[in-house]
């Protein structure tokens, strides 16, 4: 092992997934050790439960999010509204099935909009809200966290002024599909995978991935070689808003409500981390959409395994810190080089 | 005035920033009722030496004395408080305030625990007037013109402590010919209140109108102080660029220039094009197989013409024409599409993005001219960038390396390489060979040369005054941000540094 140390450290900057991973394993390896039955599946219904299959599926949510949160951190960005956006869309694909809002026929097929058009008018007024942030910030030349402090505010306010103040329960049962839904693996994971499959199509068999780099790491010298580095951003935030309207779709689905108070709160703390476990600076530039991926499931799988061990619900905020300390110092110039100047100095002949 | 006492001295002041010795053993001494200017090319040394004067930085060696007491400000506050005032460039005041208030903001003359504005107003009045300033201090300061504004910078320095040296960072730049006769009329007033001031300038002329004595620097090293009057504007400009008469006379010209250039077809034409601050109206042309040399010191607008040229900037005056068709649309990407190529004065700035890799970088402007959607393919890419390391011999691992660890002479080859791949019909070089060493300055310069042969048309910008010459068919002027003339065909360098320095020395 000491002899192979080197060659995998040497590795860290090269790949992304490294860290992410490293981290996950290690919870997990913490779950073996001091959780007997964390890995215990069990069949209900015809579908696998177990913890295995809850971290990836509760983890959904914020593995859409963090899609759309590296794009936009890779620019050099940041989306604090992410998490009223999943509230927009919430309230707004209940206001389309319901637009009485307290129905009280609680028939499981009534529906006033077809079930597409649902998603796809929710979808694009999350986009607009990403529309709008990216406008604030490409054109208005505010600052990200300034610009999209804006919506992370009014946001909540117009979910709730979008269903009048009220909890609108959904009874439409295909809409519950898409957070509840199992087809072998729960559905949300295919709507993360299709997302994700999208962006990577989207970036990097184009050549928006390289731009959004590019303009992340110096949007002078890319406005200097044509790159429309406001065009980019927009891009980039319309994505971001894209994929947070998705996310609250298939949160409100999951709970069969749209509750503009609660859905989606403070998610796009959990969103930036999982892209900065990920790998992408927040200072902007290399990202990889996979290592986000893997960041989401690392914090999800913190959650879990704490809720496994009854740690209660407000101390989970103290482990997710001290996971933020443990993120910088990895990421920190300083312990890098420490690591550097130790691994290459055992090699060294004395 | 050196009779009125040393007021400052600076003695053997060190200052190092990471990768650059911004100043090494530098003196600087300041009379008490003297108007002293500091001038050398950008990156001489003389913000680093006020900002360890004003203690924005602090010196790795030397000693500052004032009054014969050592000094050591730990901050601009500090160094207020000592009796050091500086007024920067941008001129650091609210403009929705009136004049009465950003005079004397933070000291408001108080009564009854409330603002007394009458006395305020008053006194602000007074200040004024002591610099000859006659104005209703009343007004937000929004309402007046910049050298009011200024004035009411300068007005503020003085109101705060007793000033003893008060300095001028680039206090003219925004002004008009009369606003600048307005300021050295205050800066002649607190030269004969016994005040002594530091005035930094790019404008020569400026220099030889208020100043007493000169501190030249360069490469941050102290070339010497001399009184004005003893100092020719020519040898002046001579000492900044830091050549021998008899260096100068040696330049071997590798392209021969026979009077009559063989003239191509004119692809670029700048008719009275220019912007409002930045750059004076000029016309300039361009045409295939030709050099044309950009000469003039730093900050003379010669980088400002290259935005103009390039859509960086947008003219509001003036057109501007590529191959006989008008130019509407101003932007990088259109000029890219229209043939014409930039490669930035400021490497870091502007050329390079660090973490990319070499074959990144080298794409980034013929990807941008196709469009996102149109990705150049992997082999593709490889094949550009294989194909440009090996022309213009770029020192690389592989094509895979971030362009941040190599070289300055090989990051300049591979913007360079970025600009060729889109085969431009005209190339604006900013300062192409700043920063690399003197082989691969040649090869840059050898490049120029090779490509205008090959029919392409040139705009070579350079500070260095033998490279301008030696490739270049003909030499545009700058000075003070306007071009004052155009050479065509042989001239020498003394001719042109006449120029560049504006007429006849300093008497």
């Amino acid at each position: 092992m000491a002899s192979r140390r080197p060659l995998d450290l040497s590795r860290i900057g090269e790949s992304k997934l490294l860290f992410p991973i490293v981290a996950l394993v290690l919870i997990l390896l913490f779950d073996l050790i001091f959780e007997p039955g964390f890995f215990a599946m069990e069949t209900v219904d015809g579908h696998l439960f177990g913890n295995l299959i809850d971290i990836p599926r509760n983890g959904a949510t914020i593995m859409l999010l963090a899609l759309g949160m590296t794009l936009v951190i890779a620019t050099g960005g940041i989306d604090l509204s992410v998490g009223a956006v999943m509230a927009i869309s919430a309230s707004v694909a209940a206001i389309l099935i319901h637009p009485d809002l307290q129905p009280l026929t609680r028939d499981p097929n009534a529906t006033a909009t077809p079930l597409p058009i649902v998603l796809l008018v929710t979808l694009a007024v999350a986009t607009l809200c990403g529309l709008w942030n990216g406008l604030l910030v490409a054109y208005g030349n505010i600052q990200p966290m300034v610009a999209t402090l804006i919506l992370m505010i009014a946001g909540r306010g117009i979910a709730q002024l979008l269903t009048e103040g009220v909890r609108v329960q959904i009874f439409y049962e295909p809409y519950a599909f898409l957070g509840n839904g199992w087809v072998i693996l729960p559905v949300s994971l295919f709507v993360v995978a299709a997302v994700y499959l999208g962006a990577w199509f989207g970036t990097r068999r184009t050549s928006l991935g390289l731009f959004i780099e590019s303009v992340g790491i110096n949007s002078r010298a890319s406005f200097y070689s044509g790159i429309g580095e406001k065009q980019v951003k927009l891009v980039a935030y319309m994505f971001c808003g894209f994929c947070a309207g998705m996310a609250g779709l298939v949160a409100s689905s999951n709970i069969r409500t749209s509750d503009a108070n609660n859905i989606g709160l403070d998610f796009e703390l959990d969103a930036i981390l999982a892209v900065v476990i990920g790998g992408t600076s927040l200072a902007g530039g290399r990202f990889s959409l996979m290592a986000s991926l893997v960041g989401a499931l690392v914090i999800q799988a913190i959650t879990t395994s704490m809720y496994a061990a009854g740690v209660p619900a407000n101390a989970l905020l103290a482990i997710k810190g001290t996971v933020v300390i443990i993120v910088i110092l990895v990421f920190s110039a300083q312990v890098r080089d420490w690591v550097r100047a130790r691994t290459s100095a055992r090699p060294a002949p004395t | 005035m050196s009779d009125a006492g040393t007021l400052l001295e600076m003695q053997g002041i060190d200052k190092a920033f990471p990768g650059v010795q911004a100043l090494s053993g530098v003196d600087f001494s300041l009379a008490a009722g003297e108007i002293h200017a500091i001038v050398g090319e950008n990156g001489a040394g003389k913000s680093t030496l006020i900002k360890v004067l004003t203690g924005a930085e602090h010196r790795d060696a030397g000693r500052i004395e004032l009054g014969g007491q050592e000094i050591s400000a730990r901050s601009p506050q500090h160094a207020e408080s000592l009796g050091i005032a500086t007024v920067y460039q941008e001129v650091n005041l609210c403009p929705n305030l009136s004049l009465a208030e950003n005079v004397l903001i933070g000291r408001a003359p108080r009564r009854w625990g409330r603002i007394d504005w009458r006395t305020m107003n008053r006194r602000a009045t007074e200040i004024l007037l002591t610099l000859d300033i006659d104005v209703d201090v009343t007004q937000p300061l929004a309402t007046y013109s910049v050298a009011i504004q200024q004035m009411a910078a300068i007005a503020r320095a003085l109101e705060i402590a007793s000033v003893r040296v008060l300095i001028l960072d680039e206090p003219t730049s925004s002004l008009d010919a009369h606003e600048t006769e307005q300021l050295f009329g205050v800066m002649r007033k607190l030269r004969a209140d016994g005040i002594a001031v530091v005035f930094i300038t790019h404008f020569l002329e400026q220099v030889y109108v208020v100043a007493d004595r000169i501190t030249v620097l360069r490469h941050g090293r102290l070339v010497g102080t001399y009184p004005t009057a003893s100092l020719p504007k020519y040898e002046l400009v001579k000492k900044m660029l830091g050549r021998e008469l008899t260096e100068l006379d040696d330049v071997s010209r590798i392209r021969t220039v026979g009077g009559a250039v063989e003239v191509g077809t004119t692809r670029l034409v700048a008719d009275d094009l220019g912007r409002t601050g930045s750059v004076e109206p000029f016309d300039i042309e361009l045409r295939a197989g030709e050099v044309v040399g950009l000469a003039g010191l730093l900050g003379s607008g010669r980088t400002e013409v290259a935005a103009l040229l390039f859509g960086i900037d947008r003219p509001d005056g003036g057109t501007l024409s590529v191959d006989g068709v008008p130019v509407k649309d101003h932007s990088p990407i259109g000029s890219i599409r229209r043939g014409v190529a930039l490669c930035p004065e400021d490497r870091k700035a502007e050329g390079i993005v660090e973490d990319l890799t070499v074959r990144e970088n080298l794409i980034l402007a013929v990807q941008a001219r196709r469009g996102w959607l149109r990705r150049l393919s992997r082999r593709q890419q490889e094949a550009i960038a294989d194909d440009y390391i090996r022309r213009l011999d770029i020192a690389t691992p592989s094509s895979e390396q971030p362009v941040r660890t190599l070289s300055g002479g090989n990051q300049q080859k591979v913007i360079l390489a970025r600009w060729l791949a889109t085969d431009p019909e005209v190339l604006i070089l900013d300062e192409p060979t700043r920063g690399i060493d003197i082989g691969a300055k040649a090869e840059v310069q050898r490049l120029v040369l090779e490509l205008a042969e090959g029919g392409k048309s040139c705009l070579f910008i350079s500070s260095e005054l033998d490279e301008v010459l030696r490739t270049s068919d003909r030499i545009a002027v700058m000075r003070d941000r306007e071009k004052v003339t155009e050479f065509a065909g042989d001239v020498d360098e003394s001719s042109i540094m006449q120029v560049m320095a504006g007429g006849d020395g300093g008497e």
